[in-house]
């Protein structure tokens, strides 16, 4: 068990590997009750949302899911959150856990011009991720509800075990699954249910490697407040097209002007294992990685970092590692998909 | 962690290390529990024989997915052997850490010095102190 801002998580319950093996071959389950959860309602959340989100909420349907950021004035990124529609004027959002205790008071404060009522329901709320793509059969067995009813990134109340929860078809692995959010009385008897389906218990060891292998950002690795989403590569889910939000100035002159470092992927040729700090040498001169660790799925040392902006996919880079030079090559992101799988389902 | 392996021929050191020492000889690995908290080792670096290190030097890292862990010398001494077997199949610590799964081999000290050592029991203690 590690210290998780507050929170006592396992890093593993059996092992890394068949845990993270578990969720991209079968599937695993992560108690993730420690993200914090936002209930945001009133006449004006969507006015509210637009203003201090940067992805387009006018664009979210009722019972959809929506990735977005919460950035400061100079377009630094405060926290990433999932935004939830659950009705036209009820939103559920979902932080970090390390950044709950910031993002709320910040987002008080841009709450007080607005008719809107934003509450901290984290206490409230257990979450289950299920994940991997036999997710949806052991999740089936435990619900009445037809889960094929829920496509990607849908949400909505779902009877799981006897309770009404809410059920999310969203996940952060990079691999199809469900986030069962659930009263926290309940939340042991979802899990143990799910563990007599078979569902591999997975702990934050191989939260981490999964989403690593799908490009993911983690905050305080890929993204933080100094680090707008220009340099991370996620201005995607910034809406430039919206008339104002809270750091849009900001990074529109970042987007004008360009940003000297850009966040890539490389995959070690050598065997050896990048991690965060470590310096990567390219011809363009030096960068940092953010995120690194060993790639169950591809078997090689894998690494998020950021590097000069010349620098190119398929470029020859080197890593240092305890003083030597170890050979990686850019490649593209993410390294691992399955998004032509579930598509396809 | 009453489930660890501790063999009583062994001596440990504090950082999780254990040597077998047979005359001038001393075969070097990490033990059961070391392997168990490191997970799945992925990646071995080790000291080319002929090098010499004194006792708690550093002579070589053990990593696994989710963490680099320095290996440090029991007692003093020159490498005679490394287990080269482990480059390709690190896992080996895993399986068997007081077995294949060793990682060095030293020729001792003339004058080395066991007294920060600790042995099975000792050893059993301290890992117990670390989960109580």
């Amino acid at each position: 068990m590690v210290d998780f801002a507050g929170w006592e998580m396992p890093v593993q319950y059996e092992g890394l590997i068949p845990e993270h093996e578990a969720v991209r071959n079968a599937v695993g389950m992560f108690d993730v009750s420690h993200m914090g959860e936002f209930i945001i309602d009133g006449h004006d959340s969507t006015e509210f949302l637009q203003y201090t989100l940067t992805n387009d909420v006018s664009r979210l349907k009722v019972g959809r899911s929506q990735y977005s950021l919460l950035c400061n004035e100079d377009g630094g990124v405060i926290d990433d959150c999932m935004l939830y529609r659950l009705e036209a004027c009820k939103f559920l959002l979902v932080v970090n856990a390390a950044n709950s205790d910031k993002d709320y008071p910040w987002i008080q404060s841009k709450a007080r011009h607005y008719d809107v009522h934003v509450s901290d329901q984290t206490d409230s709320y257990a979450l289950l991720a299920i994940q991997g793509p036999k997710a949806t059969s052991s999740l089936q067995k435990l619900s009445k509800d037809d889960l094929k009813e829920l496509r990607r990134t849908e949400i909505r109340a779902i009877e799981v075990c006897g309770h009404q929860c809410l059920v999310g078809r969203t996940g952060y692995t990079g691999e199809d699954g469900y986030e069962v959010f659930c009263m926290p009385s309940i939340a042991d008897e979802i899990w143990a249910s799910a563990i007599d389906q078979s569902v591999t218990p997975c702990g934050l060891g191989s939260r981490n490697t999964l989403r690593l292998e799908a490009g993911m950002a983690l905050h305080g690795h890929e993204i933080s407040e100094t680090i707008t989403p220009v340099e991370a590569g996620l201005n995607g889910v910034v809406a430039f097209t919206k008339e104002e939000f809270v750091g849009k100035r900001a990074i529109a002159n970042i987007l004008n002007s360009g940003t000297p470092n850009r966040l890539m992927g490389l995959v070690m040729m050598d065997r050896a294992v990048p991690r965060d700090g470590y310096v990567v040498y390219t011809s363009n001169g030096e960068g940092l990685v953010t995120s690194g660790t060993f790639s169950p799925t591809l078997e090689r040392g894998i690494a998020m970092a950021y590097l000069p902006s010349q620098v190119q996919v398929g470029d020859n880079v080197s890593v240092v590692i305890r003083d030597k030079h170890w050979a990686a090559e850019i490649v593209e992101l993410p390294f691992y998909s399955n998004v032509t799988k579930w598509r396809a389902k | 962690m009453n489930d660890q392996i501790l063999p009583s021929d062994l001596k440990y050191t504090r950082e999780h290390e254990w040597i077998k020492i047979e005359g001038r000889e001393g075969l070097i690995g990490i033990t059961d529990y070391a392997q168990s908290q490191l997970g799945d080792v992925v990646y071995v670096e080790l000291p080319t024989p002929g090098t010499t290190f004194a006792q708690a030097d550093t002579f070589g890292v053990v990593e696994s997915v989710k963490a680099v862990s320095d290996l440090y010398m029991p007692i003093g001494g020159q490498v005679v052997a490394k287990n080269d077997t482990l480059l390709d199949n690190p896992e080996k610590i895993n399986e068997n850490p007081y077995g294949n799964g060793w990682i060095i081999k030293i020729e001792v000290d003339t004058e080395y010095n066991t007294d920060d050592l600790l042995d099975a029991e000792q050893y059993e203690k301290l890992v117990n102190d670390l989960h109580p």
